[in-house]
């Protein structure tokens, strides 16, 4: 007979069941391992489209978003399956997911930041030390700044 | 597997956790939120200083060795291997957390061990690729002179190609974005801190197994918090791998 855990602390009201076989853990495996497949293809893909020098830059673009959101996938994966945080009760799930949405915000604001810095830089300060770069032809100066 | 709670129930009562969980595994929860917020800023902050510059090195340029095979051009497989043994040692993770379920010592001691390799095995690759990256010289143009520089945090030898100018049979670049070396040590090198902890956590927990702590206390839940920071340190790799490798 198989013996199980007892409940880790008297806090805890309603034990989780132990799962009784790995299938569920081999399974997340196989999604991870194919997620990361694709990324790598993908991955490839881009460097291939890099070989020629007149390559559709939105093209690029796109696999790019894609590569972000299949790893967006992996992420959540991992945390609801290997972590198991899909297993504990809701209120519990939004405490530690609700403040990552501040991540929204930061990636939008400092990505655009970034790239008005960027256009300001070609506008006013050209010769910068940092500067090490001539800016690429057809970029519009003064975009965003 | 989720457990059904009678409707009405009342969490917060007092006497008993809100969350259904120990408070050591709620603060391990918090703590790992926590560091997702460091990691999130410097990944961003990179990310804003990429944005800041007309040019940025291309990964599969920078990144296209793999050890034993010389010079020869393979663009993301050494950290194709990194990834996967990541993933691997995470699987062996939730494997031992399943055994402790069971109460199975045996289990428990196997996976542990397993994940131990897995986190050395990735070590062990990072120090190489470092050590690759530090030492490894590139014939670049400063100041009109050709001059052999490393990647470092001073020195970026991936900048744009000098049009139809060769040193020794290999192609001159102009130098790239200082930025890029202490973006790319720091940020590997703050994750590959993580994995070292990880390893020595782990190790601790194998140790407590093989001395019969876990089972005379009746429950493993010590290796379930030691496995909740192992997978943060891979969900943390699926973005480093995405921000310096991938995109």
């Amino acid at each position: 007979m198989e013996q199980h855990a007892a409940v880790a602390s008297p806090e805890i009201t309603f034990p989780h069941e132990p799962a009784s076989s790995t299938k569920r853990v081999w399974k997340v495996f196989w999604i991870l391992l194919i997620i990361t497949m694709v990324e790598l293809s993908f991955g490839f893909t881009i460097y291939f489209i890099h070989k020629n020098p007149n390559f559709n830059e939105h093209l690029v673009l796109a696999f790019k978003g894609t590569i972000v959101i299949l790893s967006l996938a992996k992420a959540y994966y991992i945390v609801s399956v290997f972590m198991h945080l899909g297993d504990e009760i809701r209120n519990m799930i939004m405490t530690i997911v609700l403040p990552l949405l501040l991540f929204i915000w930061f990636i939008a604001a400092f990505l655009w930041d970034g790239y008005a810095w960027r256009n300001l830089k070609n506008k006013f300060n050209r010769d910068l030390p940092q500067q090490t770069q001539p800016q690429p032809e057809g970029r519009k100066p003064g975009a965003l700044d | 597997m989720s457990t059904t709670v009678p409707a009405g129930y009342k969490w917060w009562s007092g006497g008993k956790s809100p969350f259904n969980v120990s408070y050591g595994k709620l603060m391990m929860w918090y703590f790992l939120m926590s560091d997702t917020f460091t990691f999130g800023a410097f990944l961003i902050s990179y990310a804003t200083i990429r944005m800041s510059q007309n040019y940025w090195p291309d990964p599969n340029h920078v990144f296209n060795t793999f050890p034993g095979f010389g010079h020869t051009n393979l663009p993301l497989a050494f950290v194709s291997l990194m990834t996967f043994i990541l993933i691997m040692s995470s699987v062996t993770m939730v494997l031992a957390v399943n055994a402790g379920h069971h109460m199975n010592r045996r289990g428990v001691e196997k996976w542990m061990a397993w994940t131990i390799v897995g986190g050395l095995a990735f070590l062990g690759c990072q120090a190489w690729e470092w050590t690759h990256l530090i030492t490894g010289e590139h014939a670049v143009l400063i100041n009109g002179k050709i001059q052999e520089i490393s990647t470092t945090v001073k020195g970026n030898p991936w900048g744009p190609a000098v049009a139809g100018l060769m040193h020794d049979g290999h192609q001159v670049n102009t130098p790239g974005p200082i930025a890029f070396g202490g973006f790319f040590f720091g940020i590997t090198g703050f994750h590959g801190f993580h994995v070292f902890s990880g390893v020595v956590i782990n190790l601790i927990m194998l140790i407590k197994t093989k001395l019969g702590h876990f089972e005379q206390r009746g429950h493993y839940e010590m290796i379930e918090k030691a496995g909740l920071y192992w997978h943060f340190v891979d969900l943390v790799w699926v973005f480093v791998f995405l921000c310096f490798y991938l995109v």
